[in-house]
């Protein structure tokens, strides 16, 4: 693919000296993007990749004009076709956008207008910019939504955003961005809201499309394995500061930035994780037995047949001392609802067992007994802590509610436990936002350990942070594994985290288990067609390897996870190549379970 | 006291706590302070032509419509305002919070019932349940307090309603749960506290709404009755005279609006105090 790109020339779009601040009202004001310069050449990727705070999407907002008021553009010239975009009237910028310059965003849903159908949308795109009228309008949306290799084009015509799923709707976007042929594409963060596969999906549509029209695309992303399949060249940006400007290839193989080497480091790499010490015999701690969760589904009738969404249809497994086990999947399949059900957050039939007590139908004091045994921690540490406390006394707050100890021994154990996730005593007396993403996740673990719990339910505890703290935090979980004798749940959609920190990985597809066994067989030795899939879908931070996504881009049919109530699939049966390695038994080559 | 001293760092917050002193000290010392006696007509109250006297020496806010002290009337009239004001408001607010927290805490029936209850009142015209009710029970200061709480629960039970049914969707409070803290802990430690912003608002906005509320019942007849003032019905009274004896309205006027601007002004910078995410900043 490489071979076919065109060469360097002259530049469709040239950034110079870009530098923004923000101001913070009484003449006080913060740069935010410092000294900023690139070309955007035909038919060629530019990645900026950088963490959160490093002024990756200002950049490109400052491109399509649609910086907030508080920004100010203090010096810097952004030129297309010998004209500075930044002293351009608005009228003029705006007839550019979209025509000349086409954006996507992150999140597809807010993107799109939820009362207007996919076909309206569309059209309304072609007659704004004059491509063409009435009938013709028509066929060209449909023509657009063909390119995007969007399925049953016709039907997606009629349809609304809500009615399609993350990956359709992205490919809306791009169909819609694309529709003017655009001689820029800015994407930012274009598949951070996606799984995996249709992450690999969207990037592979990109990469074919940017072939056929010659678009020059620039993509913001914190994701580096995006950037490893995607980029040309590379900047890397790091709180407005440009760390390092380089080809793709050079930048991967040789670094030349302090923050660059850190932050490729600090990447998890599917692959390269040495094997955990796997001991055969642990004591079991927890045993999950044939776990069944069911939703009802309001009818739509009171005709119509009840209903139920199965979420999670028969997971067994089990937790060994001192374990951590990985369950991956993708939104949707059950894993999250998995774990809530076992901290009996939810109704569900079947058995959650801790040392052979069954925890299923406990209620009042001998549940509030159990939570002291099995705790629980969250994907987004801000959401999870009440702002209005401070780190004290939500740390503290599990052994006031337990009775466990009295003030001045509270705040002997909350100093204690802060340092245990490695953060200052002092800590205790300020408040959760004062705290950075990274520390708000520690608190949490350091609240979850307050009742010295024995198994740890960790729900995606890194996906909300950025890489080089991702790494601090999974090394402070091992590091506690390894003290404190912890088991983890661990929740997961990330691979290559995964890898890093699980003995034992289960893989779950439509509320099932579908391929569970040591972290070597499962991700090394894939045996279950879905845990292949998934696994060639993960992008890799190695520009030798560029992932063929071509063969994932025709989407496979998801089953309906809803059926009428009282329905019972039949159960999955399991095979064991290996020892201790399971697999679901399909028909050959099919994803379908049920 | 520490809030308190934060409080007044504020200049507007001093202004306004100030001005409310100033009124609870004329409702409660009233018989001291006013000149004269609110309800006596006096002989010289009048122009030879019946017209009520401007501002002078001996009136200092003027006469009204029957040649009674506009002063004496506005600083008696104090008195039902704040009672109104504070008193019936308070009332609404508490079983607004009440019902609306149960009903989106517990969900359920419960719920259900509660909120339909809260429709229910909310589908009749405001006014003329508060006149049903005033006519049913003889009117009097407390009862008219009373009927206006009854009226006005209704929107700050719908608000308080949905906002604790996002509040009580946030993670933390799944948190809570899974650490094993009682329904009662989450409610009070961690919901409460997160209502608080929205509950200030509606109260301090509550007290101009149920002031005004107050005045349109005395001049319907069924709220506070004369002789007895209010700042409500001393308007009232005098509307039709507003161009030529302007005075009347617009000293009760000022009194009702600078009595809500402060409150609302005082809730307002509460709400910032307490709220640790906000602290430091203006």
């Amino acid at each position: 693919m490489n071979s076919s790109k065109p060469p360097r020339n002259a530049p469709v779009l040239a950034v110079e000296r870009l530098s923004i601040d923000i101001s913070h009202g009484t003449g006080s004001a913060q740069r935010v993007v410092d000294d900023l310069s690139f070309n955007l050449q035909a038919g060629r990727t530019l990645c900026i990749a950088g963490e959160s705070g490093s002024g990756k999407s200002l950049s490109s907002l400052a491109i399509m004009g649609l910086l907030p008021k508080v920004a100010q553009l203090p010096s810097g010239a952004i030129l297309y076709q010998d004209r500075d975009l930044l002293g351009l009237p608005d009228r003029q910028m705006s007839r550019l956008r979209g025509r000349d310059i086409a954006m996507i965003f992150q999140e597809p849903m807010t993107s799109l207008n939820p009362l207007m159908s996919v076909g309206k949308q569309l059209e309304e795109t072609i007659r704004r910019h004059k491509l063409d009228e009435g009938g013709g309008a028509t066929r060209r949306a449909r023509e657009i939504l063909e390119a995007v290799r969007m399925p049953h084009v016709e039907k997606r015509l009629r349809q609304y955003p809500h009615e399609l799923s993350g990956g359709m709707r992205q490919r809306v976007m791009i169909a819609m961005a694309m529709v003017c042929r655009p001689k820029v594409l800015i994407a930012d963060e274009p598949t951070t809201a996606l799984d995996v596969t249709i992450q690999a999906q969207i990037l592979e549509l990109m990469r074919e499309l940017q072939q056929e029209l010659g678009t020059a695309l620039l993509m913001i992303t914190h994701d580096m394995g995006v950037v490893a399949e995607m980029a040309d060249d590379v900047v890397v940006m790091n709180r407005g500061v440009v760390e390092e400007q380089a080809g793709a290839r050079e930048l991967f193989s040789a670094p030349r930035s302090d923050y660059t080497r850190k932050l490729l480091a600090a990447v998890p790499r599917l692959g390269t994780a040495p094997e955990l010490a796997s001991q055969a015999q642990r004591p079991r701690v927890l045993e999950v037995g044939d776990l069944n969760v069911r939703f009802p589904v309001q009818r739509q009738s009171p005709f119509a047949k009840a209903t139920e969404v199965h979420a999670v249809e028969g997971v067994s497994f089990a937790l060994g001392a001192g374990e951590t086990l990985g369950l991956v999947g993708e939104s949707g399949c059950g894993k999250s609802t998995t774990g809530k059900a076992m901290m009996n957050m939810l109704a569900y039939s079947g058995s959650v067992k801790l040392d052979g007590r069954e925890l299923n139908g406990l209620k009042g004091g001998a549940l509030k007994a159990i939570r002291r045994e099995i705790q629980m921690i969250f994907q987004d540490p801000f959401a999870a802590l009440n702002q209005r406390k401070t780190v004290g006394e939500l740390i503290g707050e599990p052994l006031l509610v337990h009775g466990l100890a009295d003030s001045a021994g509270r705040r002997r154990r909350v100093a204690e436990l802060l340092e245990q996730v490695g953060l200052s005593a002092a800590a205790a007396a300020r408040y959760p936002h004062q705290f950075s993403g990274g520390q708000r996740q520690r608190i949490c673990i350091a609240r979850a350990l307050s009742l010295e719990p024995r198994v740890i339910i960790a729900d995606e505890p890194v996906s909300a942070l950025d890489v080089s703290v991702q790494a601090q935090v999974l090394a402070l979980m091992k590091s506690l594994q390894d003290r404190l004798g912890l088991s983890y749940l661990f929740i997961s959609h990330d691979m290559a985290v995964v890898e890093q920190v699980c003995h034992r990985v289960a893989v779950m597809y439509c509320g099932q288990i579908v391929e569970i066994g040591s972290c070597q067989q499962v991700l090394h030795n894939p045996q279950h067609p879905y845990t292949r899939r998934l696994l060639s879908a993960v992008p890799m931070p190695d520009v030798d390897h560029k992932r063929d996504f071509r063969a994932l881009l025709q989407a496979s049919e998801v089953p309906d996870p809803i059926k009428p109530r009282g329905h019972q699939p039949p159960p999955l049966e399991y095979l064991e190549p290996q020892a201790g390695h399971f697999v679901a038994r399909t028909e050959e080559g099919s994803l379908s379970l049920y | 006291m520490n809030l308190l001293m934060a409080l007044l760092k504020r200049k507007s917050v001093a202004a306004s706590l100030l001005f409310i002193l100033i009124v609870v000290v004329a409702a409660v010392f009233a018989p001291w302070l006013a000149p004269h006696d609110p309800t006596r007509q006096f002989f010289d109250g009048l122009t030879l032509e019946g017209a009520p006297l401007p501002p002078n020496a001996d009136f200092y806010f003027g006469t009204d419509l029957l040649g009674r002290d506009l002063l004496s009337r506005i600083i008696y009239g104090a008195r039902t305002s704040l009672i109104i004001g504070v008193v019936s408001n308070g009332i609404a607010v508490i079983i607004g919070t009440l019902v609306g927290v149960t009903a989106g805490f517990v969900r359920g029936w419960t719920g259900s019932i509660l909120m339909r209850l809260t429709d229910l009142m909310m589908s009749f015209p405001a006014l003329l349940l508060a006149i049903a009710l005033a006519a049913i029970l003889r009117p009097s200061l407390w009862i008219v307090a009373l009927v206006i709480a009854m009226v006005n629960w209704v929107q700050i039970a719908r608000v308080i309603y949905s906002e604790t049914i996002s509040i009580a969707a946030k993670d933390f409070v799944a948190v809570e749960r899974t650490i094993g803290a009682s329904s009662l802990r989450i409610l009070f430690s961690h919901l409460l506290p997160h209502l608080l912003p929205t509950i200030l608002v509606w109260a301090t906005l509550g007290i101009s709404t149920t002031v005004l509320l107050e005045a349109t019942l005395s001049f319907l007849g069924v709220g506070v009755q004369p002789p007895m003032p209010s700042w409500g019905n001393i308007i009232f009274e005098s509307q039709t005279y507003f161009t030529s004896a302007m005075w009347l309205v617009l000293f009760p006027g000022i009194a009702i609006v600078a009595l809500s601007l402060s409150f609302n002004l005082v809730g307002d910078a509460l709400r910032d105090e307490l709220d640790p995410t906000l602290k430091g900043r203006l």
